[in-house]
C-alpha cells in the first residue's frame, strides 16, 4: 500500500462512526495498537512539547526508506501519532514529502491540528517532514 | 430571598448555546464567567448614548461620561466597602493590579537583600512581577506552602518574617484548589510586624463577601471579566496612605497635575495611577455586573456555589481512581481532578464532545501542578448559574470517558 492507499484505509475505517465518542475510541485503540518509541529515544532530544500534551518522535532511513516511532503522553494524541507512523513509515522520502495527509481532516480530527489546541501536532508532522527532508539530503542528495 | 436558578440562567443568553448537539454546559467560570443582558445593554448604551472622553470636556456627554465613570468607581468602593472612592484604581485587570504594585512599591519601597512573601498556590500572575523586580532590585521571594490538602500553612508565616520582609502576596482563594485562604489571620501577623499585604482576589471576589476594611487588606486586586463583567477592566484597591506613598505606575494623560520639560507634577489619587484614556465603557459595564451580583446576593451565590461544590465532590468521589486535588475545610467554587492514569487532554477532549467546558492542563499554577507531582489537572469551576443537573452531567461524562480509557491500558 502506498500513502494515499494508507490513508484511505484509515478513512474508510472511520467512515461508518456516526458518534463522536465511537470515533474517538477507535482514536484511543489505535494509540494502543502502536507499539510506541523504544526507551533509549523517548528524551528530550526527541521531545516535541506542546502545552498541553507531549509527543516523541524518532526516524531512521533504511535501505531509501524512513521508518518512525513515535508516542504521546496522552492517548488522543498518542492515536493519532500511531495513525501518522503506521502511513508514513517504510515510505520513501520524495512520497513522505509529498504526501497530503488530508485523513486527520477527513476523519473529522482537524481541530487537534489547531496550533491554539497547543498538543505538539503540528510541530510533529512538520519534525516527520523534517526528517524525510534531511535523509534525503545526506542519503539521496 | 428564594434563589431562582432559571430566572438567573435566563439572563444568560450564551446558557442556550448547543455544542456538537449537546446542551452546554459550562464549567469553567474560574477562567471566566459569562455576561448578563444587564451588563452587554450597558455597554451598548455607553457607545451609543454617553460616549466621550473623561476627565477633559466641559462639553455635556463627557461631562455625562465623567460622572458615570465616577459612579463606577463609587459602586466598585461600596462592593468592597473601601473607605474613599479614590482608594479604588481601575486597571486591565488583576495581572496589571499586582503588576502596579511590584513596579510602584518595588521601585520605591523595596532595597537589595529586601524579601517578598508569597505562597505556593499562587497562579503565575502573582509570581512572575516580583521576578521582574527581581531583576532592578536584589529582592528574594520565599513561598508559604501548603500541606496536601490544600491548605495553606500559615503557623509558618511568623518563622519566615525577618527584618528583610518588605511585603506579602497572597491570594484570597486558589483558583486551582479552592482553597480559602485565612487572609485576615495573614494581615494580622504581617501587621504585627509592619508590613503591608496584597490580596490576589480574581477568584474571590465573585464567590464571596469581602470587605477590604474588615480584612485591613493595604491591597486588593481583581478581574472584572470573572465577576460577569467585561474583559479589560479589573481594579487595584490601595489604602490611601500606601497610594500616596507610591510613584506612578505608567505615564501619560489623566495623571498629570502640570507637565513642563523639565519637570512633572502628578495628579491626585486615583488619578496618579490611572495614565491615558481610562476604559470608561468598561469601568462602567463592571459596576453593571456588580449590581447585578448584588442584587441576586452575594451570600445567596456563596451558598449556592457551596452546594454545587460539595455535590459535585461527592459524586466525583464515587468514581474508581478518582484523585482530587485540594480538600482543605475552606473551599470555594472550583475542583480539580484526575482520574486514574488518563490525561487532562484526553479527559478535557471528551468532556468537550459531551457539550462539557472544563479547564484542563497547569492553570497557569505550574507550582501547584509540581507539588502534587502530575503535568496538568481537569478543574471544573462553577458560578452563580450552574446547576445540580450540570453536575449530573459532569459526573456522568467522568464516568464515560473513565470507561473508554480503562478498555486497555498497557
Amino acid at each position: 500500500m502506498d500513502i494515499a492507499e494508507k490513508e484511505e484505509a484509515i478513512v474508510s475505517e472511520f467512515e461508518f462512526m456516526e458518534d463522536w465518542l465511537d470515533k474517538y475510541q477507535l482514536i484511543i485503540d489505535k494509540g494502543n495498537e502502536n507499539e510506541g518509541i523504544d526507551p533509549k529515544y523517548k528524551t528530550d532530544q526527541y521531545l516535541i512539547e506542546g502545552c498541553q500534551s507531549k509527543v516523541w518522535i524518532f526516524a531512521e532511513y533504511k535501505e531509501g526508506k524512513v521508518y518512525y516511532q513515535g508516542e504521546s503522553n496522552t492517548d488522543i494524541v498518542g492515536g493519532i501519532v500511531s495513525m501518522l507512523v503506521q502511513v508514513l513509515s517504510g515510505e520513501t522520502p520524495d512520497d513522505i514529502l509529498a504526501a497530503k495527509l488530508d485523513f486527520i481532516e477527513k476523519i473529522g480530527l482537524k481541530e487537534h491540528l489547531s496550533p491554539t489546541r497547543s498538543n505538539g501536532m503540528l510541530a510533529m508532522i512538520k519534525q516527520m517532514r523534517l526528517y524525510a527532508m534531511v535523509f534525503k539530503e545526506k542519503f539521496e542528495g | 430571598m428564594q434563589y431562582n436558578l432559571d430566572d438567573i440562567r435566563s439572563q444568560f443568553p450564551i446558557l442556550d448555546t448547543q455544542v456538537y448537539g449537546q446542551p452546554l454546559v459550562y464549567l469553567d467560570n474560574a477562567a471566566t464567567t459569562q455576561k448578563p443582558r444587564c451588563v452587554v445593554q450597558k455597554i451598548e448604551d455607553n457607545y451609543f448614548k454617553e460616549n466621550a472622553n473623561v476627565h477633559r470636556g466641559v462639553h455635556f456627554l463627557s461631562q455625562v461620561a465623567t460622572e458615570a465613570h465616577e459612579a463606577a468607581r463609587e459602586t466598585v468602593r461600596q462592593f468592597i466597602n473601601a473607605r474613599a472612592a479614590h482608594e479604588v484604581i481601575f486597571t486591565r485587570g488583576t495581572t496589571e493590579s499586582i503588576n502596579l504594585v511590584a513596579s510602584s512599591f518595588g521601585r520605591s519601597q523595596c532595597h537589595d537583600g529586601d524579601e517578598i512573601i508569597v505562597s505556593q498556590m499562587e497562579h503565575h500572575s502573582n509570581i512572575v512581577p516580583w521576578q521582574l523586580l527581581a531583576d532592578i532590585r536584589d529582592v528574594k521571594l520565599r513561598v508559604l506552602p501548603f500541606d496536601a490538602s490544600g491548605t495553606l500553612q500559615v503557623d509558618q508565616l511568623e518563622g519566615m518574617i525577618n527584618e528583610h520582609t518588605r511585603l506579602i502576596s497572597v491570594t484570597q482563594v486558589s483558583n486551582t484548589l479552592g482553597t480559602v485562604n485565612p487572609v485576615k489571620q495573614i494581615i494580622g501577623i504581617a501587621h504585627a510586624h509592619g508590613i503591608p499585604v496584597l490580596v490576589d482576589g480574581a477568584q474571590s471576589v465573585p464567590h464571596i463577601k469581602v470587605d477590604v476594611q474588615d480584612l485591613d487588606a493595604d491591597f486588593f486586586a481583581f478581574s472584572g471579566h470573572k465577576i460577569y463583567g467585561p474583559t479589560g477592566i479589573g481594579v487595584l484597591y490601595g489604602k490611601e496612605d500606601w497610594l500616596d506613598k507610591l510613584p506612578p505606575y505608567q505615564g501619560g494623560g489623566d495623571m498629570i497635575d502640570r507637565v513642563t520639560f523639565e519637570h512633572t507634577t502628578y495628579a491626585k489619587l486615583p488619578f496618579k495611577f490611572e495614565a491615558g484614556t481610562p476604559d470608561f465603557i468598561g469601568s462602567t459595564a463592571l459596576a453593571e455586573a456588580l449590581r447585578f451580583v448584588s442584587s441576586v446576593g452575594i451570600d445567596n451565590i456563596a451558598a449556592h456555589e457551596h452546594d454545587l461544590v460539595s455535590y459535585a465532590t461527592q459524586q466525583l468521589k464515587l468514581i474508581e481512581g478518582m484523585r482530587i486535588f485540594g480538600e482543605a475545610e475552606h473551599k470555594s467554587s472550583c475542583i480539580s481532578f484526575l482520574v486514574g492514569n488518563i490525561h487532562p487532554y484526553d479527559m478535557g477532549t471528551i468532556l468537550d464532545k459531551l457539550g462539557i467546558a472544563v479547564r484542563t492542563g497547569h492553570h497557569c499554577a505550574q507550582p501547584v501542578m509540581d507539588a502534587f507531582g502530575v503535568d496538568g489537572m481537569v478543574r471544573a469551576s462553577f458560578a452563580m448559574y450552574n446547576t445540580r443537573q450540570e453536575v449530573d452531567k459532569l459526573v456522568a461524562g467522568v464516568e464515560r470517558v473513565t470507561k473508554m480509557f480503562n478498555r486497555k491500558k498497557k
